[in-house]
């Protein structure tokens, strides 16, 4: 089995109102798959539809329409054994307060059915560095240790998925680090993990490939990919001083697409930089320019993101 | 089993922890037994052995009539236990009331309930372990003020004829049988209303409106309207198990696990 994650027209209609008579499209025919190992990033603004989704693929919630598979087994018939394989960090994870770290991670060991409790909860326990306070009431951690907890309640079955519903949000960099390294050391294991984030630098990181997801997959790709189908590759020339005809000239040679002048730089598409880019140079210098500087313009994730996000807006409105 | 063993466990070690259901649990057994005993031992020592007659008592018609051939004292006794065997059926009411009220909004306010249901626990063991986290404390505790009741009648040294009212067929099987029962028809309401409360105090009095039927049966023992009998008993437990039965049932309709996630807030 290659797709440990794979859905078809996957659909949540929410009825709402004091009568139930408006319906919300919270997730509208969603498709994808997630191969084994492949850490998947699924990002959307507030309300986009991400934590229904998760709880869909989980079986917390029913969907109105549409198919899914999560570890082989078929959502809504194996829902039992999705759940004994999959791990999740919900959005805002609860702990027993008044019960130790030890106790809250023995409790969810004995629900999932682990063979050897004691193992398993001293195992997260030490690798999470929280052994010292294993005694102590979860009322009284950090937000941070908070958060280890949650992981490792969602790890200590041992899961394949894994489920991460914003899992840094609210941390503070020293903690939000922890969680993705450990995120990083999960991926080297080979378990495939799904996580919603809003943090975009953290998804360039972490994941082979993202979603972008408002009520429906706006796209889905590798972030490199990502940026270049959107934007092409683009090359700015730092001239010392510009003259409007070099832009036609530009524009003539082969290779190139829309050629741009602001201030002194022309910004330029390329298909293929390595190959244009000494041709450019070359008729600039005999056209008499002066090229100080010559560089690519990297678009970050978020420009891409925000750019997806916008444009559905409008065909929405 | 062992899922419902597991949430059993977790539910006595988080709601044990707090104060006012270990108030509940203690103060409400200890009152509803010593109260009986006082008031029994102060009718016993009176000077009315005469034969009964409505005029002398002043206790309804209807319960002297019930009276031939005892004392005053033995009738007033009598009359006064009739009123204690209900009390006795309010504890396995109240204390699971009160737990289940506080486990069931607890968890909503922990939001511990998402984690929780995405466990391979199915939802008849998730409502079980919960329903059985709250009545079988009840159970037992009533179980154990009735124990102590009886000995502290022993003690007082009732008469044969009132002591055996105490242990007849009517009282245990108010107490042993109709009172669990109670306690699980309480339950599956104080969970019910619980489920859509965010207070647990405010679920818990709500939750108390249980004990209204109750209380009906109790004024209507004391005007001497009714005189609870073994029929009585039996009809009781019989239309109260029908009664959970349904409840159980229709509990298990509404609460599928999106419910519980998305309507319990
Ligand atoms: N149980 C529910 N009943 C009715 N509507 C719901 C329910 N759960 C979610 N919704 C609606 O579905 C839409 C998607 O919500 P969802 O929580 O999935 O968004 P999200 O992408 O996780 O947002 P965020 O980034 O804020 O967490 C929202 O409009 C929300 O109001
Ligand atoms: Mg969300």
């Amino acid at each position: 089995m290659r797709n440990m994650i794979k859905t078809q027209g996957l659909t949540k209609i929410f009825k709402i109102g004091k009568k139930q008579e408006t319906e919300l499209v919270a997730v509208d025919d969603l498709s994808l798959e997630v191969e084994r190992g492949e850490v998947f990033g699924f990002l959307g603004p507030n309300g986009a539809g991400k934590t229904t989704t998760v709880r869909m693929l989980t079986g917390l919630i029913r969907p109105s329409s549409g198919s899914a598979q999560i570890a082989g087994f078929e959502l809504g018939k194996n829902d039992t054994e999705i759940r004994r394989n999959v791990g999740i960090l919900t959005e805002s994870p609860g702990m027993y307060e008044r019960l130790s770290a030890e106790k809250n991670l023995t409790i969810f060991a004995n629900l999932y059915d682990v063979p050897d409790i004691d193992k398993a909860v001293n195992k997260y326990l030490s690798m999470l560095g929280l052994w010292e306070r294993r005694h102590d009431a979860v009322g009284s951690f950090s937000k941070g240790m908070r958060q280890k907890l949650v992981v490792a309640r969602a790890l200590i079955h041992e899961p394949q998925i894994l489920f991460l519903d914003e899992p840094t949000t609210g941390l503070d960099p020293e903690a939000s680090k922890t969680v993705r390294d450990f995120v990083e050391e999960l991926k080297t294991e080979g378990r495939t993990i799904f996580m919603t984030t809003h943090n975009l630098d953290e998804a360039e990181r972490l994941c082979d490939r993202v979603g972008i997801f408002q009520q429906k997959l706006l796209t889905q790709d590798s972030p490199a990919n990502l940026r270049e189908k959107m934007y092409g590759r683009r090359v700015v020339f730092h001239l010392r001083e510009l003259q409007p005809a070099w832009v036609d000239l530009v524009s003539s040679i082969p290779g190139t697409g829309s050629v741009e002048a602001v201030d002194n730089k022309l910004v330029v598409s390329l298909k293929d930089p390595d190959e244009s880019n000494p041709e450019i140079v070359r008729t600039l210098v005999a056209a008499g320019a002066d090229v100080q500087f010559v560089g690519e313009i990297r678009h970050s994730l978020e420009q891409v993101y925000l750019e997806m996000v916008k444009g559905s807006e409008r065909v929405q409105q | 089993m062992k899922h419902i063993r597991t949430i059993i466990n977790k539910e006595w070690s988080e709601v044990f922890k707090n104060r006012w259901v270990i108030s509940t649990m203690t103060m409400l057994p200890l009152l509803f037994t010593a109260l009986p005993l006082v008031m029994l031992s102060m009718t016993g020592g009176s000077t009315m052995s005469a034969e009964i007659s409505a005029e002398s008592s002043g206790l309804p018609a209807g319960v002297v009539a019930s009276c031939a051939g005892l004392s005053a004292v033995d009738c007033t006794q009598i009359y006064l236990l009739n009123q204690f065997m209900l009390i006795f059926m309010m504890m396995p009411l109240m204390i699971p009331t009160t737990i289940a009220a506080y486990s069931i909004v607890g968890e909503k306010t922990t939001r511990s309930l998402e984690p929780l249901l995405a466990t391979p626990i199915t939802t008849i063991e998730l409502l079980a372990g919960k329903g059985l986290a709250a009545v079988i404390p009840g159970v037992l505790i009533s179980y154990a003020a009735f124990g102590v009741f009886i000995l502290g009648s022993l003690l007082l040294k009732l008469s044969p004829a009132v002591f055996s009212h105490i242990i007849s067929p009517t009282w245990l099987l108010g107490v042993l049988v109709l009172g669990p029962i109670l306690s699980v028809i309480a339950t599956i309401f104080a969970t019910y209303v619980s489920s859509r409360a965010s207070d647990p105090r405010v679920a818990e009095q709500l939750s108390s409106m249980v004990i209204l039927p109750l209380m009906l049966v109790m004024f209507a023992v004391l005007a001497g309207k009714l005189v609870i009998n073994i029929w009585f008993m039996l009809i009781a437990i019989v239309f109260c198990a029908v009664v959970a039965f349904g409840m159980l049932h229709l509990g298990t309709v509404i609460f599928d696990r999106e419910n519980i996630l998305t309507k319990w807030k």
